[in-house]
């Protein structure tokens, strides 16, 4: 790990790597996931899904599904309460078809049976007349004005009259003269993209256990990225408080973002008050890939004008992005960050969202910026090679600081992107010989990360030990850097400190596990309810030696009295004031509730070398690299290992994953065989560079890094088979059929 | 549905003969139980063959080697004997799925799936391979390029099941090698394959040779003008090119989600060059 921040704090706990709490039982295969909830009387629900990508639904009969022995519920659309709020009201027709079934996948009807075999049996016995509709699945077809329509009247007041009625949002960001800063150019290039959807391929799948009584009480356990979110949105589905429904996550086998949406929730609840019975669902993987949330589809338009030195003059881009088949905002992220690395004159974006025949968009780690970033790098790599410069220093020649007016808006604080760049340049692996058919290629990539709100509760327990109550699903070594951090604040051990993610009735509400917000915004949560505790324990030590609450501080743990001045005593340990904690004044808590604000922003630069085979197409990556300011890496595990994740992901959606759909408008690769996320065998280690420029928002200085990663990998690999076949693809996956046909001429 | 493990083949030739419903075999079970999982087929009858005599063994026969139909692909990989003498068609083989599918598949089960795009079946025609097959009418031996007919699809009679595949013995100076693209590097599914079998005289002339190609055609296919290309070189420049040409020459595949016609068709050829150039220098010859 490379130090060069200038974090003034000697930390004891923060910075080391011990082993994390759940780790054995995961090991050990104890741990329970989704699917591993189980309860008395429990029935086996199963869901039936449109095989169109657009129709009518005219008619279903569940009569002889419900005849059947062994069914003990059915429920369909009309099950759920209809939703006024436009934003619940699509949650809640994708989760169950009401009029229309919008893509093939789409939820139809669900039954609850004694097994799944009944359950299978009976979705057979459900008959849907559908009448079938034009559908659209291409974002650009879309766009066209005679594009069949998915959802009329879904336009805002933002998008331009005469646009297809499929645009639903549009927005616009930038800076400057765009005219003047081309006409100083010495060279500017446009070019066109494309990126595929992706899923965000866990290998968990969505799997829930829900109970629900005749008097309205209910129970979910599920994985998610968010059980408070499950709450908010299964109750007004079943028309119930919130008090009411109780969550409780479980472990979770990955998320990335497509655990923030809720999808068995309220159907399992629906078939459990109908049943009597608790019932299970567990998606399956074909489940998984056509009604879970891949990424946006993408076709981009990108303009950037270049002074021979290397400056940026000006830079424009259009980003035609598709969340499926319901209004989706991906775009505006897409937007902001396309050029947000760079310090230019002259910026704008422009973004538009699609409706499509597809399954409604999810969000996948720093979702939208991936592709805007992969367009715009690729022509930053263009217009170096067409000028002979180095893409490292022209990428540092333009490098936005602090004090930089970013192409979004708001003006830089301390950021870590120069510091970023300069370690990539200095590296070994930027200077290390290729061979023939090779190439190297890097982009850096940014992520806004976000804060959000938090409810943390922490007790001191008489023995000494201290637990944390927390209401974010850890996905990421969380729960071991929560209690890093409040053994760092509180001056004790990390093994006194068990943290655990509690359920919904047991804390405030807490935003998703997304955002990269968790170990900055539920540590900021933590270290301040450890403060809480401090506090009242001083008060304590203050009471036991009859001096002043406020002559008490805390140095190392332990309760000591402020100065000279406030009495002569020795140090009280936090042990020692929670061993009499129940004589003193009863038991010893501390709190926080906030909407944590001041999340440092967060760049990385990716180095990547590759190989094309050119009888072949096929690319193979030899070496690779990430550079990334973690602001300050409370567990550096978990750091690099969200480093290499993020690159391992953005590896795959360069080169190989891709939804494909028939003219039928079918998913045609729903499954892990053809749907090709790289395994093993097919990567170099993923070697990582942690920078510590620390966040101004943070008492630590910490930043979320969980996003970032996955931004640049796209454009460092293409960027890399640009240089080893010397041409540029545009088109994501470069799939070998792809390489070889580019190869051969077009 | 109804299980039998019966005890020979054939009490399996008679109870897969008498059934009147749709019926599977079970061998490994890596394609038939990922076809249950996913409700592709509701068989009324399925016989679980592991239970017949030799069905796991690997047996010297005539100085080739015979080899049970349920036996999988690690314990070919681990016949050192088998390896050395048909490098080509263990390494295809052990191609199949992951290591945990190794641990259950086998080549015949890989040959009566009947994909076209099969790794152990271009080098099990590249090998002159023989299958034995049981059938209600008795036994019979038959080459193995006549068992596929269509994808999923293969020659045999209701009743009947392959028992052993035969590797008949090579002759000196002879090898084999089989190579398949994917875009991954395991756990793949072939987009298009070769397998080359051949034999050199003592001046590295080829002088006979059988060429397979998979995943370019509705079933795997011998083609005997790629062996006629090679046939009587040395594998020189222009032997090669011949081969990749007609190797390409021969491919009739389809537009899918794994790949182009275009794609298959050029890279077919050149997987055939390549696995030829393999076996050539395992027969002894040089590059």
């Amino acid at each position: 790990m490379m130090d060069t921040g200038v974090s003034k704090r000697k930390f004891k706990q923060v910075g080391t790597r011990p082993a994390r709490p759940d780790g054995v039982d995961k090991v050990k295969g104890r741990a329970m996931y989704g699917a591993d909830m189980t309860a008395p009387g429990m029935l086996t629900g199963r869901i039936l899904r449109s095989p169109h990508a657009h129709a009518e639904i005219v008619s279903i009969d569940v009569s002889e599904a419900v005849a059947l022995t062994g069914v003990k519920a059915v429920v369909t659309g009309a099950d759920l309460v209809a939703q006024d709020d436009i934003a619940m009201r699509d949650i809640q027709i994708n989760v169950l078809a009401t009029d229309k079934v919008l893509y093939d996948g789409h939820a139809v009807a669900a039954v609850a049976a004694v097994n799944a075999d009944v359950a299978r049996a009976a979705l057979k016995l459900i008959k849907v007349t559908y009448r079938a509709l034009p559908h659209v699945t291409d974002v650009d077809a879309a766009m066209a004005p005679d594009a069949p329509v998915v959802q009329a009247g879904r336009s805002l007041e933002t998008v331009p009259a005469g646009m297809s009625a499929n645009v639903t949002n549009q927005c616009e960001f930038g800076h400057g003269n765009l005219d003047a800063g081309f006409a100083r150019a010495d060279l500017v290039i446009e070019r066109s993209f494309t990126t595929a959807a992706t899923h965000q391929g866990y290998i968990e799948p969505h799997a829930c256990l829900a109970s629900m009584t005749s008097d309205g009480k209910a129970e979910v356990w599920c994985c998610t990225q968010g059980h408070f979110n499950v709450r908010s949105i299964c109750a007004p589905l079943l028309g119930i408080e919130a008090s009411q429904l109780r969550v409780t996550a479980s472990e979770i086998g990955g998320g990335f973002g497509g655990k923030t949406a809720v999808f068995i929730e309220p159907v399992a609840l629906a078939l459990s008050r109908k049943s009597g019975r608790p019932v299970k669902i567990v998606m399956t993987r074909d489940e998984v890939f056509k009604a879970t949330g891949p990424t946006v589809a993408t076709s981009m338009d990108v303009k950037i004008g270049m002074t021979k030195d290397g400056r940026i003059t000006a830079g424009d881009a259009t980003l035609r992005y598709s969340g499926g088949a319901f209004p989706c905002g991906t775009v505006e992220m897409g937007a902001q960050s396309a050029f947000a690395a760079y310090d230019l004159e002259a910026v704008r974006t422009l973004g538009w969202n699609v409706l499509t025949n597809r399954p409604k968009e999810a969000a996948y780690r720093a979702p939208g910026a991936p592709q805007a970033i992969y367009a715009v790098e690729s022509v930053i790599d263009e217009l170096c090679q067409k000028l002979n410069l180095d893409p490292l220093d022209v990428r540092i020649k333009n490098a936005a600081t602090k004090g930089t007016l970013s192409s979004y808006g708001p003006t830089f604080d301390d950021i870590g992107l120069m510091a970023t760049l300069e370690a990539a340049k200095n590296h070994p692996h930027y200077s290390a010989p290729l061979g023939k058919n090779q190439g190297r290629g890097l982009s850096a990539g940014f992520w806004f990360n976000f804060g959000g709100n938090t409810s943390v509760s922490l007790t001191v327990n008489t023995d000494g030990t201290v637990s944390v109550s927390e209401g974010n699903p850890d996905i990421g070594g969380s729960r071991a850097s929560i209690s890093l951090m409040a053994a760092e604040e509180l001056g004790i051990g990390y093994d006194k400190v068990r943290t655990i993610i509690a359920d919904t009735a047991s804390l405030g509400h807490n935003d998703n596990t997304d955002g990269s917000r968790v170990t900055f915004a539920v540590g900021l949560a933590t270290i301040h309810a450890a403060r809480d505790v401090i506090k009242k324990m001083c008060g304590r030590a203050a009471r036991m030696w009859d001096i002043d609450e406020d002559a008490v501080t805390w140095v190392d743990g332990a309760a000591v009295p402020a100065g000279d001045n406030a009495g002569k005593f020795p140090p009280m340990t936090l042990a020692e004031i929670a061993a009499t904690s129940l004589q003193t004044g009863g038991p010893l808590a501390g709190h926080h509730e906030f909407t944590a604000d001041g999340a440092g922003v967060s760049f990385g630069v990716h180095l990547c070398d590759i190989e094309v085979d050119p009888e072949t197409g096929h690319t193979s990556v030899l070496r690779y690299t990430v550079f990334q300011d973690a602001g300050k890496a409370v567990h550096p595990d978990y750091v690099e290992g969200q480093m290499q994740g993020g690159a391992v992901q953005g590896i795959g959606w360069a080169l190989n994953e891709e939804y494909i759909y028939g003219r039928d408008g079918r998913l045609q690769n729903a499954g892990f065989l053809d749907y090709r996320i790289p395994v093993a065998s097919d990567l170099p280690k993923i070697d990582t560079v942690i920078l510590e420029i620390p966040n101004p928002g943070h008492p630590y200085g910490v930043r979320g890094v969980g996003e970032t990663p996955i931004v640049p990998p796209l454009a460092a690999v293409s960027n890399a088979v640009a240089r080893a076949i010397g041409m540029r693809m545009t088109s994501l996956p470069m799939s070998p059929p792809r390489i070889l046909k580019a190869l051969s001429g077009g | 549905m109804q299980y039998a493990k019966p005890k020979t083949a054939t009490e399996a030739a008679r109870l897969l003969g008498a059934e009147t419903g749709v019926t599977r075999v079970l061998a490994g079970g890596t394609d038939v139980m990922v076809q249950l999982k996913a409700g592709m087929v509701e068989p009324a009858l399925i016989v679980d063959i592991k239970g017949i005599p030799g069905i796991r063994s690997i047996t010297p026969e005539a100085g080739g080697f015979r080899i049970g139909a349920a036996v999988s692909g690690l314990e070919l990989g681990d016949h050192a004997a088998l390896c050395a003498m048909f490098p080509g068609v263990t390494e295809a083989a052990q191609l199949i799925g992951s290591k945990q599918v190794q641990g259950r598949c086998s080549m015949v089960g890989n040959l009566c799936n009947g994909s076209p795009a099969a790794d152990a079946v271009p080098a099990l025609f590249a090998a002159n391979a023989v299958v034995r097959i049981e059938g209600p009418n008795g036994s019979r031996d038959a080459a193995v390029e006549t068992i596929p007919t269509a994808p999923g699809r293969t020659s045999l009679a209701k009743g009947e099941i392959i028992t052993s595949v035969l590797l008949p013995a090579p002759v000196p100076h002879s090898a084999d090698a089989y190579l398949r693209f994917i875009p991954r590097t395991e756990m793949d599914i072939a987009v298009a394959s070769a397998g080359v079998s051949l034999t050199i005289d003592a001046s590295g002339t080829i002088t006979a040779a059988r060429v397979a190609l998979g995943a370019v055609a509705p079933t795997v296919m011998l083609v005997d003008a790629c062996a006629a290309a090679i046939i009587g070189t040395k594998l020189d420049a222009a032997a090669q090119a011949a081969l990749e040409q007609a190797a390409s020459a021969a491919c009739k595949p389809i537009d899918d989600k794994r790949g182009t016609i275009e794609f298959r068709t050029k890279v077919a050829g050149v997987l055939a060059r390549r696995a030829a150039l393999i076996a050539y220098e395992r027969a002894g010859g040089r590059k």
